[in-house]
C-alpha cells in the first residue's frame, strides 16, 4: 500500500498567504502573523508563516501531528516563552500593535487560552472562573461576571446551584466548558483553542462545538484540531499547515471542497496523516 | 523433569520461608522496642512527670516539665529557621529548575541531609555558642532548624513537581505572573504535601539528641528566655539512662516513651493529611 501514498513536496508557497484565498477583502483582522519563523534550539519548526485571524471569525488550524500547528497557536499568546529554548522571529500585530513589545501578562489576559485536556484548578468552580478576575485585580462585581461567563459557556444552568462544589466533581466535558468560562471571564479579544475536544465524548464535543459558533459575538476564536470534520463544522477559516509551513488558508468551505494544492487535497481526502 | 520441577519448587520454597524470616525479624525489632518503652516507660509515668521539676539525687520521684517545655522551645525556633528556609528554596528548586544554581542547590541539600547530626552540633557550637560564650536555647533551636531545612526542601520539592504543568498553563494563559501562578495554584495544589513534608521533618528532628548536646546543653532547673542552656527530651533521656541511679532510669523509660509517643502522634496526623488526598487530579 506503500506505493498508494503520495511523495509530499516541500517547499515554501511562492507567494505569502496573508488573508484567506477569495475571501471577500474587506474582512477586518483582529491579528496578523507576519513573517514568523519559530525554533525549538537549532531545531526550525515554523517556516515563514504569514496570515491574518479574521475578527469575529472562527479560524481553524488543521495539520497532521507535528505539523507546528499547536506551535503557531501557543506563539499567539506568547505561551512559547515558558519553554527556556524556544525562539521567534517575526512579527505578530494584535488590533495593529506588536505582541511581542507588549507586557506578557497584560497580552495573556486580551489572548485567552483553552488546552487540550481539561486543567481546572483544585478550587471551587466559582473560584476557577473567578481567578483571572481576581488576579487581575478587576473592578467589576465578581459574582455578577462569574454568571455572565458561565451563561456564555453554556454551563450556568448545570452548576448554578452548586458553585462552592470542587470543580473537580464536574465531568470531563464540564470541566472543558469551565474552562472555557474561566477564559472568557476576563473578557478576551482573541480565544486561541488548543485541541479542545481530543479528550472529549462524542455528545461532550458537540456541546462544545455549538458552543464556540456562539461565542464568535464575544470574540475571535482560532482553533488547532487534528479532527478535519471538526474543522469543517466549525471554522470559517481553515488553514493546512505541513512540516512547519502554511500550504493552504482558504474559507473553510472551499478549502474542503475545492482545495488549491494537491497536498491539502491529499491530507483531506485521508490520503496521509 | 520432574526432579527438576521438585528442585525448582524446593529453593522456590526456601527463598519465601527465609524472605519471610526477614520481614518478622525487622517488625519484631520494632515491636520489642515499643514493648520494652510502653512497659518500662509506662511504670514510670505519671502526672508528675509532667508538671515537675527534676528531683535532686536521692530523693524519688519529680519529673521532666522543664525538658518537656525546652524541647518545645527548640522545636519552634527550629521550625522558624528550616521551614521558611526550606519552603522557600523548594519553591526556587521546582519553579526554577534546570538552571546551575538549581542543581547546587539540589546537590547541596542532600549533602547536608547526610551529614552527621554530631557534625551539625559541632557547626552550631562554633558558631551560635563560642561568639556568645554562653549556650543556649537559641543555639540549640539554630541546630535542629539547620537539619530541618534539607528534609523540608527536598520533600516539599517532590510535591511542588507532582503539580501537573497544566495548571502552571492554565494560571499563566489567564494574566498570572510566575510568582501570582505559584502562590494561588501551585502552593495551594500542594498544600496537603508540603504540610505532610513539615511535619514529618519535625517528627525528624524532635527525637535528636547529638546536635543539642554542646548547643543547648542540658538544665535541671526552667530555662528563662532563650539565651540560657535549656533541658530537653533527648538530652535528658540520655544523661538520666547514663546515670547510677535505678529512679533516673526509670525516668528516662518514661521519657522515652512520651518523646516516641509525641513522633508517633505527628506521623499519623501526617499520614492522614497525605490519605485525605492530594487535591490534584492526575489523569
Amino acid at each position: 500500500m506503500a506505493s498508494v501514498r503520495p511523495a509530499v513536496p516541500v517547499n515554501i508557497p511562492s507567494t505569502p498567504i496573508t488573508t484567506p484565498r477569495d475571501s471577500n477583502a474587506t474582512l477586518s483582522m483582529r491579528m496578523t502573523i507576519s513573517k514568523v519563523n519559530f525554533f525549538y534550539g537549532s531545531k526550525q519548526s515554523l517556516f515563514d508563516i504569514n496570515m491574518g485571524i479574521a475578527t469575529n471569525k472562527i479560524t481553524a488550524l488543521i495539520g497532521p501531528s507535528g505539523c507546528g500547528k499547536s506551535t503557531l497557536l501557543r506563539t499567539l499568546n506568547r505561551m512559547h516563552e515558558t519553554i527556556s529554548n524556544a525562539r521567534l522571529e517575526g512579527e505578530i500585530l494584535l488590533d495593529g500593535q506588536n505582541i511581542l513589545k507588549q507586557d506578557v501578562t497584560a497580552h495573556r489576559r486580551r489572548v485567552g487560552m483553552v488546552f487540550q485536556r481539561p486543567n481546572p484548578f483544585p478550587k471551587s468552580i466559582f473560584d476557577n472562573v473567578a481567578y483571572g478576575l481576581r488576579i487581575n485585580g478587576s473592578k467589576v462585581p465578581i459574582a455578577e461576571a462569574v454568571e455572565n461567563s458561565l451563561r456564555h459557556a453554556a454551563l450556568w444552568d448545570e452548576v448554578k446551584d452548586h458553585l462552592h462544589k470542587s470543580a473537580y466533581e464536574l465531568s470531563g466535558g464540564q470541566q472543558q466548558r469551565l474552562c472555557i468560562a474561566r477564559a472568557l471571564a476576563v473578557d478576551p479579544e482573541v480565544l486561541l483553542l488548543d485541541e479542545p475536544c481530543s479528550a472529549l465524548d462524542p455528545i461532550s464535543t458537540a456541546k462544545i462545538e455549538e458552543l464556540l459558533i456562539q461565542l464568535k459575538d464575544l470574540c475571535t476564536l482560532v482553533i488547532v484540531t487534528h479532527n478535519m470534520q471538526q474543522a469543517a463544522r466549525v471554522s470559517d477559516f481553515t488553514a493546512f499547515l505541513l512540516i512547519g509551513q502554511l500550504i493552504e488558508f482558504s474559507p473553510t468551505p472551499q478549502l474542503f471542497t475545492t482545495p488549491g494544492d494537491p497536498r491539502t487535497e491529499a491530507y483531506i481526502t485521508g490520503r496521509f496523516g | 523433569m520432574n526432579r527438576r520441577l521438585r528442585w525448582r519448587k524446593f529453593v522456590s520454597n526456601v527463598m519465601l520461608t527465609l524472605t519471610g524470616v526477614c520481614a518478622a525479624v525487622s517488625v519484631s525489632a520494632l515491636i520489642l522496642i515499643l514493648g520494652y518503652l510502653v512497659v518500662r516507660g509506662g511504670a514510670s509515668i505519671n502526672w508528675n512527670f509532667f508538671t515537675k521539676l527534676p528531683a535532686p539525687v536521692g530523693e524519688i520521684g519529680g519529673g521532666m516539665a522543664n525538658a518537656i517545655v525546652g524541647s518545645g522551645k527548640l522545636l519552634l525556633i527550629a521550625t522558624l529557621i528550616g521551614v521558611p528556609i526550606g519552603f522557600l528554596g523548594a519553591i526556587y528548586l521546582a519553579e526554577f529548575s534546570g538552571h546551575r544554581m538549581a542543581f547546587i542547590v539540589r546537590y547541596s541539600a542532600d549533602l547536608l541531609n547526610g551529614v552527621p547530626s554530631i557534625v551539625i552540633g559541632i557547626f552550631a557550637y562554633s558558631v551560635a555558642v563560642l561568639p556568645f560564650k554562653q549556650f543556649s536555647t537559641l543555639a540549640g533551636g539554630f541546630a535542629l532548624g539547620l537539619m530541618m531545612i534539607p528534609i523540608t526542601l527536598r520533600s516539599t520539592e517532590e510535591f511542588l513537581r507532582s503539580v501537573p504543568n497544566t495548571l502552571r498553563e492554565g494560571a499563566m494563559a489567564l494574566g498570572a505572573s510566575k510568582w501570582k501562578t505559584i502562590a494561588t495554584v501551585i502552593v495551594p495544589a500542594a498544600y496537603r504535601g508540603i504540610l505532610t513534608a513539615i511535619l514529618l521533618a519535625f517528627a525528624r528532628v524532635a527525637g535528636e539528641t547529638a546536635p543539642l548536646i554542646f548547643t543547648a546543653l542540658g538544665n535541671s532547673f526552667w530555662s528563662p528566655g532563650w539565651t540560657q542552656p535549656t533541658a530537653s527530651l533527648p538530652v535528658t533521656i540520655y544523661n538520666y539512662a547514663l546515670s547510677p541511679y535505678e529512679d533516673w532510669h526509670r525516668q528516662a523509660w518514661a521519657g522515652g516513651l512520651v518523646l516516641l509517643g509525641l513522633i508517633l502522634i505527628i506521623n499519623i496526623v501526617a499520614r492522614g493529611i497525605l490519605a485525605r488526598g492530594i487535591s490534584v487530579s492526575r489523569s
